[in-house]
């Protein structure tokens, strides 16, 4: 029994990984190992309704700009954002529990990549799309403005936004003041925001974020939520890895 | 008829090829073109660093004086420098006497290697700035353009620059300390031959760039140009002009585009949404526009977002 468990077990991870992965778009030989690592356990297509928009070249490598929209797809569970040839691939988990698929955010990046968004939809199938990046590179193991001048402590945790409702429209900016530090440059442990939850006044879990270290120092990043919930004030409740935590109210 | 065609094709995959394996000679090919009396300029490509061009996108030029030549910008290269002097021999035997760096931009100052034995003048800031960032620049202009970069390094100015007038070889030049496109802007204004050397306060149909810029002090700055007593303007990118023109353009589209930003913030686009803002059809005909413009979100878009985000906890 446990032998045919074993069989059952090995044909099922053989056919969801080598046999049905479509060929990368992207020519990315770290297409494989990406599936492997954040896509296993269910197929994955490339997907067209899914838009990642990333300038393709990184003027700025410790600030790279990327817009993910998967608006065109319904009942998201989470969109999974990375970066194949970072030392940290993985930027970013994304849950629109209740709010838009839509995500612009700015992160690091070391070398030229692809950066891709996969969205997992509740009939068990990653929906995914991606972008190459080309950067003079070098933006994870630079150590953080924060660290080089030192005043990061303070202002850690302080948030700057702003929020615009109007009938079409229910979206928030904000720059969250941290260092996230990737671990990467010499003497410098990682140091990064982990969550960042939305809710509204009624406590309903709008959406949720897991950032990682390759997320840009001081992370500016962009929500939308449902127009349904203009009448009430957002609240953003955050921590890091060290156990800060912060909060915010967008009104 | 065959054999006309196949030796045509022969012949086509000969030049072909050896173009494609031929190995490039580094040659920048410069051609001193005289822009007034005793005054030479070596137009660049308006085009972005590449391989194929091996950085020679900038304008750099030389003032022949009773006192020696006068250099105004040295290149992207210590190849580019060293191709400078030969093709200053060409026209005058008199030997270089200084040299002006405009401002700390990579395009600017890295052939001064080739000038190391004569007085290599800047604006403190400049110094300051090159002192900071110059070994970085090179490092990755050997990215960008590769073996075109061979032996160079970022030598700094070895002088600083007074601002006013200056006597030089029956020639006056007043040095302009400026700034907006970076800390240290260095105009020159040749009283004797009314040429005016911009550096990159002017870039003429090749779209502006922004990585140091402060585009309101670049916007003043502009103005004091506006009424130097110039008849030759020589920009640090693009065709010399014999009008005021390209400062007008240049004033149009920086005032544009701080316009564009503030109402992008204001809006609530993100850099990427703002890097899809149409562009005015006026702007179009400027090289690199779409290229530059992105690039330009990049570097200023966080300070226009800082005005209008408010503290939240």
């Amino acid at each position: 029994m446990k032998r045919l468990l074993l069989l059952v077990f090995v044909l099922i991870s053989f056919t969801c990984t080598a046999n049905d992965l479509p060929k990368d778009p992207l020519g990315s030989v770290q297409w494989d190992d990406m599936y492997g690592a954040f896509l296993k356990g269910h197929p994955a297509v490339f997907d067209s309704r899914v838009k990642l928009v990333a300038p393709n070249f990184a003027e700025d490598p410790m600030n790279v700009p990327v817009t993910v929209d998967a608006r065109a797809l319904d009942n998201i569970k989470q969109i999974v954002i990375f970066a194949d040839f970072n030392p940290i691939p993985l930027i970013a988990r994304f849950y629109p529990t209740k709010s838009e698929a839509i995500l612009s955010f700015r992160f690091k990046i070391q070398q030229a990549s692809p950066v891709r968004a996969a969205v997992l939809t509740d009939d068990g199938v990653w929906h995914v799309a991606g972008s190459w990046v080309n950067s003079a590179g070098g933006g994870c193991t630079a150590p953080s403005t924060g660290r080089v001048v030192g005043d990061w402590m303070d202002y850690l945790g302080e948030v700057y936004g702003k929020r615009w409702a109007n009938n079409d429209l229910n979206r928030i900016r904000f720059l969250i003041k941290h260092p996230m530090d990737t671990g990467l440059a010499p003497g410098i442990p990682a140091f990064y925001i982990e969550h960042l939850n939305f809710q509204n006044t009624a406590g309903e879990i709008l959406a949720h974020l897991e950032l990682f270290e390759p997320i840009n120092e001081n992370p500016v990043l962009s929500l939308n939520f449902n127009t349904d919930d203009l009448g009430s004030p957002i609240y953003m409740t955050g921590s890091d890895n060290n156990g800060n935590e912060f909060e915010a109210e967008f009104q | 008829m065959k054999f006309i065609v196949k030796s045509v094709f022969f012949l086509a995959l000969v030049v072909f090829s050896t173009h494609i394996i031929s190995a490039p000679n580094f040659d920048y090919h410069l051609v001193p073109s005289k822009v007034a009396e005793n005054t030479y300029v070596f137009v660049g490509k308006v085009e972005d660093f590449s391989f194929e061009n091996g950085g020679n996108i900038v304008n750099t030029g030389f003032i022949v004086t009773s006192d020696g030549v006068v250099v105004i910008d040295t290149g992207s290269s210590l190849r580019y420098g060293q191709q400078m002097k030969e093709a200053i021999s060409t026209v005058t035997d008199k030997p270089i006497s200084r040299v002006f760096i405009t401002h700390h931009h990579p395009d600017h100052f890295l052939g001064n290697q080739a000038f190391k034995d004569v007085p290599i003048i800047a604006l403190g800031s400049t110094l300051k700035n090159i002192n900071n960032e110059g070994a970085g620049f090179a490092d990755n202009l050997y990215l960008m353009v590769g073996d075109w970069m061979r032996g160079t390094d970022a030598l700094a100015p070895n002088q600083i620059a007074t601002a006013g007038v200056v006597k030089i070889g029956g020639h006056e030049l007043e040095l302009l300390s400026l700034s907006g496109h970076t800390s240290g802007d260095m105009a020159i204004l040749d009283h004797s031959t009314g040429v005016l050397f911009s550096g990159d306060l002017i870039f003429h149909k090749r779209t502006l760039t922004t990585p140091h810029a402060d585009i309101s002090q670049w916007l003043t700055t502009l103005e004091v140009l506006k009424k130097l007593p110039f008849k030759v303007l020589v920009p640090g990118h693009g065709a010399v002009s014999n009008d005021k023109k390209p400062i007008d353009e240049m004033v149009d589209y920086l005032t544009w585009l701080d316009g564009a930003l503030n109402k992008a913030v204001n809006e609530g686009l993100s850099m990427t949404d703002a890097m899809q803002i149409e562009l005015p059809k006026r702007f179009h005909s400027n090289a690199l526009l779409k290229s530059e413009f992105s690039r330009s979100i990049t570097h200023l878009y966080s300070s226009y977002e800082s005005r209008v985000f408010k503290r939240l906890n």
